[in-house]
């Protein structure tokens, strides 16, 4: 009964904010909103054991793509008006669209192959069981070469993400290390011999 | 009442098809695609846990955890690129950034 009740609050706030992200005018609240979606999915994923992946998702989604999608919003300069235009007009088509695509979806998901009878519940895991541990153990074996190709995915991404972005401002001033390590004394130091003037009176 | 796999596979059918419906409908904004593309491969992660934990089997764990990583490395490449269409157009607008004539 009361996996129930959690299953069904959070799939309702799931199901409503993700509605919200996808309609809302301003885009920080859409991001703001995306980020509850996030939590709420995070806490259905915990209702089906799968902790560390949910506490993944909070750790990466929210605090490292969200927070990223915030920037980027705030930092650009949106038009909001001329964005919005054409939503009205093309608003039931998008409804038509999900309706049509969610039938589909309900008629395969519904069928019996997918009841309680057929797909029986696990048994809840025990106290000490370790879900992270668990999936360590299969990364780190069977799935090494995945698990690998996928640091050099990040490291790709990394590289691209910083020289898409990176610019010289040719206003700008910068140190050069290199020139300032080299530099010797009689670059910055010149003594002059000249005459004393006080010793005459 | 016992909470049984077709519920998790339909509030995920549920997710998917409002993202698909925000890609319709927001087809002028950059950012909202973007979000909605995060919100379909969160749909689709929420099926591989449903049917990593019924047929009790970590593979589905496993895939989800590379999912999450493609989709971080796709969001900062998307917003990296948005980025720089900003820098060069003034606008992100997608009726502006299209250059082809004919």
């Amino acid at each position: 009964m009361i996996e129930a009740i959690v299953f069904y609050f959070f799939a309702v706030l799931s199901v409503t904010t993700a509605t919200v992200v996808v309609t809302v005018r301003n885009p920080i609240l859409a991001a703001l909103f995306l980020v509850l979606t996030f939590f709420a999915s995070a806490a259905i994923w915990m209702t089906l054991e799968a902790e560390f992946l949910a506490i993944t998702l909070v750790l990466v989604y929210v605090g490292a793509v969200m927070v990223l999608f915030l920037f980027v919003v705030m930092m650009l300069d949106i038009n909001i008006a001329r964005m919005r235009e054409g939503f009205s007009r093309v608003l039931p088509l998008g409804i038509v669209v999900a309706v049509i695509m969610l039938a589909l979806m309900w008629s395969v998901v519904t069928s019996d192959i997918f009841s309680l009878e057929v797909m029986v519940k696990p048994a809840p895991r025990a106290a000490d069981y370790s879900n992270t541990k668990a999936l360590g153990g299969v990364l780190y074996t069977d799935y090494v070469f995945a698990f690998e190709v996928a640091a050099v995915i990040l490291l790709v991404a990394i590289i691209a993400a910083i020289s898409l972005t990176m610019r010289k401002r040719p206003q700008t001033r910068y140190q050069n290390p290199s020139d300032q390590i080299k530099v010797q004394k009689a670059d910055r130091l010149r003594i002059v011999k000249m005459p004393s003037s006080g010793e005459e009176s | 009442m016992t909470i049984g796999l077709s519920h998790y596979l339909i509030l995920a059918a549920i997710l998917f098809s409002i993202s698909i419906a925000g890609i319709v409908i927001n087809r002028k904004n950059i950012i909202i695609l973007l979000m909605s593309i995060e919100l379909m491969l969160l749909a689709v992660n929420l099926n591989f846990i449903a049917f990593s934990h019924y047929l009790d089997d970590l593979a589905g764990q496993v895939f989800v955890f590379f999912i999450l990583t493609v989709a971080a490395a796709e969001a900062a490449i998307g917003l990296a690129i948005l980025v720089v269409l900003f820098r060069n157009k003034g606008s992100i607008n997608i009726d502006d950034i299209s250059e082809l004539r004919g």
